[in-house]
């Protein structure tokens, strides 16, 4: 018999340390396999955030930089300008991106650097304990909004890939989820895209990734997944909200 | 003969950095360093290395960093609050021994200051300016021709010791002109070895991964502890410095930088009054060259520290001196800068009649 | 005919692919079964019914799932 699924070679050994039902580890499995797949792992090389992926340096089997909290994309830029003959990739949460990291994400769009952003939206700061993300839902409740996000004090969410198709710069940009099998198989295809597109030198892609935070949501992992399809995925419509090979057809 | 030329402080270190076969620059303006910047999108076109102008000198460290992890020699420069916005960055990037060269051209502080020189960074570029152990390699230009040699040097001990490096200017230096001799041989990049450390994918060999974090119970101490050893090493072997009629002096003055080459014009002053008087200049900030001063404070009764601030080197004096010596400080904060006759002046009040 | 192997130490018990996953309907976490880190792990109670379509798998996070054809 053939094993037709399972742990890819682009993922380490190392059992992950993520919370039972964590989309990060979704989001993980998906780029091991295609580290692989598009035969790019012995020239990869990946930034993993601050947040709770942060050990994703030890979860990518491939070269991998930890840099500060936000700063992937000019870690990436430094990186892919001086190898460009490499594939990288910067992993970054949503307080690592659309808190810390506004900037750097924003001007490496807007620069067109030829990277691939994987953006984890989980609506939420995991690491330090389930404080609000700029994601974070109008009304949701976390550790420092706890009676719910309230826009009139704490503003409203950062829908970051409407913000960033605002710009000339970025090639491609979509947002998936990983709540359902269908929805993976659609992160899939996109983050595949999203590589691909580098290694045709096309420029700035990302892809956001809604994903389950149970711990952080004070929810079970299957209530969870129903209240990121059901819940989530309405404020943050899934879709494709950039893509240029479609204008170059 | 070397071919000479005359040129700004700022130009030839771009020249310099050049040579020193650095083909990445990343960086944000701010006076008094932008013609850097300038010559260096220039000149990284022409020779096809890469600039990048950042959004922010946040954004510009980290470059470096990426740059630098992947086994390049990669610099940046700005001016003190952009220095200050770096400081998260350069403690990443000693916490994962990657070797990069930084140049801040001081300017009058503290907050936005103004754009005249200065030398009141001293403290942060010496205690390592973020946070954390660590500690970056100083080195302190006092002229055209240094600017232009400093930055290969810097290449060399940030690499020697993975570790980052600073080059410490002021305006005055970058806006001099001077003749500048091209000395050595320029380094081709493709000449320089590749860093067993680099990332560049991990064909034909186990994965890499840089990083300046260990959660381990007990594993950070111990890096640490190795980075001390390190530190340890830099402190006895690299401290640099150049000495004046300092054998018969009554008076050494130490200072460095702009205020080492002003201090210069002042100790011929006092020698031509018939004032032993000698100068030690300061090259490494970092490692303070302690022993030389230690040494000296045997023989020698007083020392004048004269800086561009209100003080800051004159506490490593204290320590390296360890009291032995009276030790009077002359300094211009705020952007003022010293004089010869006003040095002369304070000569004159400290040694009095021992003329 | 297609076989999925559960791991059982990998596997963290978060129920995932347990809930509308299974086109056939055939995993569940152990009732009665705890493994090393004190999950009850996934299990699957028919394996005759299983298609081989991997949708277990593709949500699981670990992943705690192997399938053989
Ligand atoms: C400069 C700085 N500020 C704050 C922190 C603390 N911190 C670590 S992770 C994190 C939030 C991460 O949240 P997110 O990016 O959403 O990732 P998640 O943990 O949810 O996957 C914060 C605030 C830090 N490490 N560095
Ligand atoms: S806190 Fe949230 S994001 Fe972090 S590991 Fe747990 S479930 Fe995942």
């Amino acid at each position: 018999m053939k094993m037709i699924f399972g742990r890819p070679l682009g993922l380490t050994e190392t059992l992950q340390r993520y919370c039972p039902g964590c989309g990060h580890g979704i989001v993980h499995r998906i780029i091991g396999e295609l580290l692989v797949k598009l035969d790019i792992r012995e020239r990869t090389i990946g930034i993993a955030p601050v947040g709770c992926s942060v050990f994703a340096d030890e979860y990518f089997n491939c070269d991998m930089i930890q840099p500060p909290h936000g700063r992937g994309p000019a870690i990436a830029t430094g990186l892919k300008r001086t190898r460009p003959e490499c594939i990288v990739f910067s992993y970054q949460g949503d307080g690592d991106l659309a808190a810390m990291g506004t900037a750097e994400i924003i001007h490496a769009a807007a620069r067109s650097e030829n990277i691939t952003v994987i953006f984890i939206n989980n609506a939420i700061f995991g690491m330090t304990g389930g404080q609000m993300a700029p994601t974070t839902l109008p009304g949701m409740k976390s550790t420092t909004s706890v009676k719910g996000r309230d826009i009139g004090k704490q503003g409203f969410p950062i829908k970051v890939c409407e913000m960033l198709a605002s710009l000339d710069g970025p090639y491609y940009l979509e947002r998936c989820a990983v709540d359902t099998p269908r929805n993976v198989i659609r992160t899939e295809k996109a983050l595949k895209t999203a590589f691909a597109n580098q290694i045709s030198n096309k420029g700035f892609s990302m892809v956001e990734i809604l994903s389950m935070c149970p711990t952080g949501w004070g929810q079970t992992p299957v209530q969870a997944k129903k209240w990121l399809g059901e819940v989530m995925a309405e404020y943050y419509p899934l879709g494709v909200f950039r893509d240029l090979s479609k204008e170059e057809k | 003969m070397a071919e000479k030329k005359l040129m700004y402080g700022n130009h030839a270190m771009v020249e310099g950095v050049i040579a020193a076969g650095c083909r990445f620059f990343a960086g944000y303006p701010i006076t008094p360093q932008n013609e850097i910047p300038e010559l260096m999108s220039i000149r990284m076109n022409e020779i096809g290395g890469v600039f990048v102008q950042t959004e922010s000198e946040i954004s510009a460290i980290n470059m470096l960093f990426g740059a630098a992890a992947a086994g390049k020699r990669a610099m940046t420069s700005s001016s003190s609050p952009g220095i200050s916005l770096m400081q998260e960055g350069i403690s990443y990037i000693a916490g994962a021994d990657i070797p990069v060269l930084v140049v801040n051209v001081v300017r009058g502080g503290p907050g936005l200051g103004n754009i005249a020189p200065s030398q009141s960074d001293y403290y942060q570029a010496t205690r390592g300016g973020g946070h954390g152990d660590y500690f970056t390699i100083t080195l302190a230009p006092n002229s055209a021709q240094d600017l232009y040699e400093f930055p290969r040097l810097a290449f060399e001990l940030a690499e020697k010791y993975r570790n980052p490096a600073l080059i410490l200017a002021d305006g005055l230096l970058g806006q001099m002109m001077e003749p500048v001799e091209f000395s050595s041989k320029p380094i081709d990049p493709k000449s320089l070895p590749e860093k067993e450390w680099a990332l560049c994918g991990c064909k034909g060999r186990e994965r890499r991964v840089v990083r300046s974090y260990d959660l381990k119970a007990g594993k950070l101490e111990v890096l640490n502890l190795r980075r001390a050893e390190k530190y340890a090493k830099i402190i006895n072997k690299e401290q640099r410095f150049k000495t004046e009629y300092c054998d018969d002096a009554d008076l050494v003055i130490v200072a460095y930088g702009t205020c080492s080459r002003v201090s210069d014009a002042a100790v011929k002053m006092a020698r031509d009054k018939g004032f032993k008087v000698g100068l030690l200049r300061l090259i490494t900030l970092w490692p303070f060259p302690m022993d030389v001063l230690g040494d000296m404070a045997k023989k020698v009764d007083n020392f004048l520290v004269v800086e561009m601030s209100n003080g800051q080197m004159i506490d490593d004096v204290k320590l390296a001196t360890e009291c032995r010596s009276r030790i009077y400080f002359h300094g211009r904060p705020g952007g003022g800068v010293p004089t010869p006759p006003e040095i002369y002046k304070r000569i004159e009040e400290v040694l009095g009649g021992a003329r | 005919m297609p076989e999925v192997k559960i791991l059982e130490e990998v596997c963290k018990g978060c129920g995932l692919c347990c809930d509308n996953v299974c086109p056939e309907n055939i995993l569940i976490l152990t009732p009665d079964r705890i493994n090393s880190n004190g999950y009850h792990p996934a299990m699957v109670t028919d394996m005759k019914k299983c298609t081989g379509c991997g949708y277990c798998f593709k949500i699981c996070p670990e992943p705690a799932i192997e399938i053989y054809k």
